[in-house]
């Protein structure tokens, strides 16, 4: 838990008194306070500023942000049908803006690199006053960005970040995560993968070579192994690779029957579909069907991979199908205004800005320590992923995972995906001090000034 | 053994591809002189061709099937291509099913008219100009070309895969002795090997056995006198920039069903590709050929995992390193001539 000397009690006991007695609050606990926490809002407007990928290999999925975010201002400021409005159990927002507040937005390009991403970031802090800053397609950004939004001062709320670090080595006071992370993704697939394919197997590893890959590995391997399964052989390869084949190969030649793939976007697409040309899926290894492993699945990237995703498994943070209210009301928000079905990126970016949102109400402030206090701890529900926590010691969100296997049937383009289980959060939830989140610690929120 | 001929395998189909676009490379370098960084983007361009065409080939219309629903509730709407309202189902899905090797037709007049277009329109401007102000250009220029390409079909990958028939994967290994199953290798990667190496040999051929290819060739190696003998060597060159566009934009076009073609695609190629260009020797077609084949293989053993545990990382880098010991040894490359970039 982030170390403040800002407690909700507090909060609203000098609300109430200075409600009663029409005295002044602490410059930084009043919404219209222009000084006591960076970029506190001039007027009658508040700017968001939303970093995702507009250019470079995520541009789809930062795209696919974008809408999202887009939709969310336009819901908080009253417009359209409200969305998850009208689902989300927290009725704080009123469709006025936050705090009585306008919302506007400002953008930048992440790039999908950290310095490009930090730049942007800086910039719509500095120049254009953004009060909170969220998006992004990467673990490298998300832990980037999180830092200089800890240094600068203003709240972070991640994109799409699986790795386990930008809550666990990485994580900060003013940051934020709604998605999954690969420690879930391994939690909820062991035992969807024991069922299917049993607790006796030879399982291989292809890994990014980079920290979402590693946490990823270590994961998938961790809860795999406690299943009984081997691990043969795990491999780096470099991000920049194209052509898998090299890679690939020498799986023919191991006593592996498991591919796990702990690649995302490009490399998950050319790497699956590789492996499906040197005809894997079509092996039989010690009497046993080779089978091959997504750890985290992407829609709009699995597109790519075409016909290669049918029948393999992986975990997603969301999916469109879903058939709960929340989920329900966004995709039809979403669906009506764009003409076809959210991704997940654009799901928990969603969700993270109307969550923000909620929080400033809550807290009647834009001041990044009371938005911190309203979110640490904070339950809710009716967002797509059922009862949802936002743990305080790590600000990592606890929630269903969804296990998925690519739909051997498509009916459209966007029907790639099937859900084949909704894991209970408690079987996906670990301590604040697994080894895997070791080291790091959240510090003191920063307002900035 | 079996790993080993597996490894070779694979790295003859990267090499296959490498040796294409140096091929390229080398054509425009050893003929006007130029070092054009845009080869990758012709590369991506004539994969985008395959994808373009697969789009022709499946323009639809809309029919609302009443029984299903789309993601909002709604009646689906199914897209059925117009070629089944000309063809009938049966060879409309075939003639879809073939649409990469149909693209080579499709993918060689584009591709020579973006060649003419870009040699005509810009890199003839560049041609007594320095070195790096052509590479200046042609990286621009490259830029340029990959975003228009991302502005009209995204980021993301998108799959063109093989004709059904070439799906699927032959078992050398039952061929050879070794277990079954031992050394498998995918059809479309047998044929995209023998594709280049049909196309190599053809370039070959046609600056070897005809007239217009000696009159190149002596423009090559001497390109004032060639013009004092009154033949429009510029022409030629001109021609002969559209020919390694039409190569590097076929082996974009056979690249697909390998890996679902993206914007960028052209830029991971083009680095490697120069050094294949400058290992074989600037200016040597053969050198460029022998070149692309050899780093192919040896990337291919460098990924090998025995050879990673006992050197990591060595996969990422082999190529350089063997780039330089090369120069070290053999400053103008495998097969470099005397006095190319020298002055």
């Amino acid at each position: 838990m982030s170390n403040s000397n800002f407690t909700r009690r507090g909060l609203i006991r000098s609300g109430a008194v200075a409600g009663a007695a029409g005295i002044a609050l602490p410059t930084y606990l009043r919404a219209d306070a222009h000084a006591g926490y960076l970029n506190a809002p001039q007027g009658d407007t508040v700017t968001l500023g939303f970093n995702v990928p507009q250019s470079g290999p995520y541009a789809d999925e930062g795209a696919d942000e974008l809408r999202a975010y887009e939709l969310a201002v336009e819901h908080l400021n009253g417009g359209g049908d409200g969305g998850m409005l009208n689902t989300f159990t927290s009725k704080a927002l009123q469709g006025n803006g936050i705090l009585g507040k306008k919302v506007e937005y400002v953008t930048g390009d992440t790039q999908t690199k950290s310095d490009a991403a930090r730049a942007s970031a800086k910039s719509m802090i500095e120049k254009d006053g953004a009060v909170m800053i969220t998006g992004g397609s990467s673990s490298g950004v998300a832990v980037a960005v999180q830092a200089l939004c800890q240094e600068a001062g203003v709240i972070f709320m991640a994109g799409l970040t699986h790795s386990n670090d930008t809550t666990g080595k990485d994580k900060r006071a003013n940051g934020f995560r709604h998605f999954f992370n690969s420690y879930m993704s391994g939690a909820a697939l062991a035992p969807v993968l024991s069922n299917a394919y049993g607790n006796d197997r030879n399982a291989y590893h292809l890994t990014a070579d980079y920290n979402w890959g590693y946490t990823t590995e270590e994961a998938v391997r961790s809860s795999t192994e406690a299943l009984g399964w081997n691990t043969v052989n795990a491999v780096k390869t470099p991000l920049t690779a194209t052509d898998f084949s090299a890679y690939i190969t020498p799986v023919l030649q191991s006593d592996a029957d498991v591919l796990v793939l702990n690649h995302y976007g490009g490399n998950m697409v050319n790497s699956l579909t590789n492996a499906v040309q040197f005809g894997l899926r079509d092996r039989m290894v010690n009497g046993k069907q080779f089978e091959i492993i997504v750890p985290l699945y992407s829609r709009l990237m699995a597109k790519g991979a075409g016909a290669n995703v049918k029948g393999i498994f992986g975990s997603t943070n969301w999916h469109w199908s879903l058939q709960d209210p929340g989920s329900k009301a966004f995709v039809q928000s979403f669906g009506t205004k764009y003409g076809f079905p959210p991704s997940q990126a654009a799901h928990t970016c969603y969700v993270q800005a109307l969550l923000y949102a909620d929080a400033c109400e809550r807290a009647g402030t834009f001041n990044p320590c009371g938005v911190v206090e309203a979110l640490e701890g904070f339950e809710f529900d009716g967002m797509g992923n059922g009862p949802t926590l936002y743990r305080a010691e790590d600000h990592q969100c606890f929630k269903d995972v969804l296990v998925v296997k690519g739909k051997e049937n498509p009916t459209s383009e966007f029907d790639l995906l099937e859900i084949v289980e909704v894991t209970p959060v408690d079987q996906v939830t670990y301590a604040p001090d697994h080894p895997q989140f070791a080291g790091g610690s959240l510090g003191t929120c920063n307002p900035g000034a | 053994m079996d790993a080993i001929i597996l490894q070779i395998l694979n790295g003859l189909d990267k090499g296959s591809a490498y040796a294409l676009i140096a091929l390229g490379l080398t054509l425009i370098f050893g003929t006007l002189g130029v070092v054009n960084f845009a080869h990758g983007a012709l590369f991506m361009i004539g994969a985008f061709c395959a994808v373009t065409l697969s789009r022709i080939l499946t323009l639809s219309h809309e029919v609302v099937d009443e029984t299903r629903t789309d993601f909002l509730g709604n009646p689906l709407k199914v897209d059925v291509p117009y070629l089944y309202d000309i063809f009938g189902q049966t060879t409309g899905d075939a003639i879809i099913d073939w649409a990469v090797p149909i693209s080579i037709l499709f993918a060689i007049p584009v591709m020579v008219f973006i060649g003419f277009a870009m040699e005509r329109g810009l890199i003839k401007h560049f041609y007594k100009r320095p070195h790096a102000d052509q590479i200046l250009v042609t990286f621009g220029l490259a830029i340029v070309l990959q975003e228009i390409i991302k502005y009209f079909y995204g980021a993301n990958p998108i799959p063109t895969p093989a004709p059904s028939a070439f799906t699927g994967s032959f078992d050398f290994g039952a061929m050879l002795g070794f277990d079954p199953g031992s050394i498998i290798y995918p059809y479309w990667r047998i044929i995209y090997f023998m594709f280049a190496a049909v196309i190599i040999g053809a370039v070959f051929a046609f600056l070897q056995f005809t007239t217009f290819g000696m009159v190149v060739r002596a423009g090559m190696a001497d390109r004032e006198t060639v013009g004092l003998l009154g033949i429009n060597i510029d022409k030629r060159f001109t021609i002969m920039f559209g020919i390694a566009a039409a190569v590097a934009g076929l082996a974009g076009v056979m690249y697909t069903p390998i890996n679902s073609p993206n914007y960028h695609m052209g830029m991971d190629f083009l680095v490697l590709s120069f050094v294949v260009v400058v290992v074989g020797g600037m200016g040597s077609l053969p050198g460029a050929v022998l070149a692309g084949f050899l780093l192919g293989i040896l990337e291919s053993f460098a990924s090998m995992a025995i050879v990673l545990e006992t050197l990591p990382g060595i996969n990422q880098i082999i190529i350089y390193l063997v780039a330089i010991i090369i120069l070290l040894t053999r400053p103008r490359g495998l097969m470099g001539r005397k006095g190319v970039m020298e002055d």
